[in-house]
């Protein structure tokens, strides 16, 4: 340890020189650091290739919700009704992001995969009411705001409910 | 001497007016940007930008700040003592702005028919009367603490309280040395001796160890890092003005930094040669020397606050009683020997 005067003096030599150094800080609006693939962000709902959705209405998803921030009501599929994939479809979906905490426990819940956590965390809003995200709003093709890290560039394996999405 | 008493009769009493508006709002803006300056400078100083969003370069953000703080509902506790909650902050402001009136500035200057002089007044004891007000502006902080009716803002005014009253002594006692030197308690004569007397030394060569007292005893009176136990944030919410809000809470910040101002201009005065630079030439820009030499040590100030860590209670009052208390006492004795030997 240095004797003290001199290491105090020390410690202003550190500050000083920090001074001239490049701050570290990533300006956040103009630079979005890229998010990892695993990222949990706002959920999105997904139909299959024939345009039905894989949503089957079983609240499976509002069940596992810890903050019990998903309503689904769900009707009967009708031959010249054909919504989802399954024997009922999801009439009403709802998730109250002013309530959620991105836990993804709905999408460990859901057989069908039909709901996922994406990548968008940009969600401010100026009133509480445009928070809750409904239906349509879910299954829409998000605006891509913030760049996605490459998955080749990570070894853990992706879960199965990520490797469609 | 005479020249001095001269100019004290030649000058307008208008002039002396003109000069404190303009030395008032030139202390309030520095004010506003040292703020900037000093979250600048830390920011770097800790690999940040520091405020960069409000204009360029975040110039623009002491005014952002100041039309928050006025925006904002000026509420106060209810149990709180009102009429002395809301004037402790002008106190507080006011003993703060009226010191930078007996600092000299400049050589003074012809401007037509009118002579102007570098200082807006010319105090005999303007040295006593800078500590005097300095001991008034306390009262605001330990008033306003008091009144708010608060175990925080109560706890934060005893520790200003005690701590302010400690290093008082000390500071006194750095710059007796000066005072000794100069045979004169008018910063006016203080900073011409410096020039004429020193081979255009500043007192900062021979008192050298009061400077260095008068820097660390500084900084605890203005409450500052790595003195600011009056408002440890992490054991006090923010000392004495806890419960103040808006501009009554601007206030006490303005307080606290055209303190720190006042007390850079005063060691600038006092050890630093004034507007003065060694040797013969270019004294007739003495307002920049001056400013280089205020920012100069503010810097120091803010440097000091990004690196050292805060003082415990019991090593600050020992700091202030048992070494600075000490080592000014000697330096004012040794100076008072040597003074009167040689």
């Amino acid at each position: 340890m240095t004797p003290q005067p001199l290491g105090t003096l020390k410690g202003f030599a550190v500050t000083f020189r920090q001074m001239f150094k490049k701050p570290l800080t990533q300006q956040y609006p103009e630079y979005k650091r890229p998010l990892y693939p695993r990222f949990r962000g706002r959920h999105r709902l997904w139909r299959y290739e024939n345009g039905l959705e894989k949503c089957v209405g079983c609240s499976l998803c509002a069940a596992a919700c810890p903050s019990d921030c998903i309503r689904v009501v769900a009707d009967e599929n009708t031959a010249d009704n054909r919504v989802s994939a399954g024997e009922r479809y999801a009439r009403i979906y709802e998730i109250n992001l002013s309530r959620c905490i991105f836990c993804g426990y709905c999408e460990l819940a859901c057989p069908f995969d039909a709901i996922t956590l994406g990548n968008e965390f940009e969600l401010s809003e100026y009133s509480r009411d445009d928070l809750i995200y409904t239906k349509d709003m879910l299954l829409a093709e998000p605006i891509k705001r913030v760049p996605i890290q490459d998955p080749a560039l990570f070894d853990t394996p992706l879960p199965a409910y990520r490797t469609d999405a | 001497m005479t020249s001095l008493l001269l100019t004290a009769v030649t000058e307008r009493w208008w002039i002396s007016l003109i000069k404190a508006a303009v030395i008032i709002n030139l202390v309030l803006v520095s004010f506003a940007y040292l703020t900037l300056a000093e979250r600048k400078i830390m920011g770097r100083m800790q690999l940040r930008y520091g405020p960069n969003r409000a204009g360029p370069f975040g110039l623009l953000q002491p005014i952002a700040d100041l039309v928050k703080l006025v925006r904002k509902e000026s509420f106060f506790p209810a149990a709180a003592v009102d009429v002395l909650y809301i004037f402790s902050p002008f106190i507080a402001a006011f003993a703060a702005l009226s010191t930078f009136s007996v600092i000299p500035w400049g050589p003074g200057w012809h401007i037509g028919h009118y002579y102007v002089t570098g200082y807006v007044a010319d105090v005999p004891i303007a040295l006593i009367l800078v500590f005097a007000i300095g001991s008034i502006g306390i009262y605001g902080f330990i008033v306003g603490g008091w009144a708010s009716d608060s175990k925080f803002a109560l706890l934060g005014a005893m520790r200003t309280c005690a701590q302010l009253v400690s290093y008082e002594v000390s500071l006194a006692l750095s710059v007796l040395g000066v005072v000794l030197m100069s045979r004169s308690l008018s910063l006016v004569d203080i900073v011409d001796r410096q020039y004429h007397e020193w081979w255009y030394l500043p007192y900062v060569v021979p008192q050298f160890v009061g400077f260095v007292v008068f820097m660390l005893a500084g900084t605890a009176e203005t409450a500052r890092a790595p003195f600011d136990l009056p408002e440890a944030e992490q054991e006090l919410v923010a000392g004495y003005h806890t419960e103040y809000g808006g501009m009554r809470f601007g206030l006490f910040t303005m307080a606290e930094y055209i303190n720190l101002i006042t007390l850079s201009a005063l060691a600038v005065t006092l050890f630093l040669g004034g507007w003065h630079i060694p040797g013969p030439w270019l004294q007739a820009y003495g307002p920049v020397w001056f400013l280089l030499k205020l920012g100069a040590l503010i810097f120091v100030f803010i440097w000091m606050r990004a690196t050292l860590p805060r003082l415990r209670y019991d090593q600050l009052m020992r700091f202030g009683w048992k070494v600075l208390l000490p080592v000014a006492t000697i330096n004012a004795v040794i100076t008072a020997i040597l003074v009167v030997a040689v």
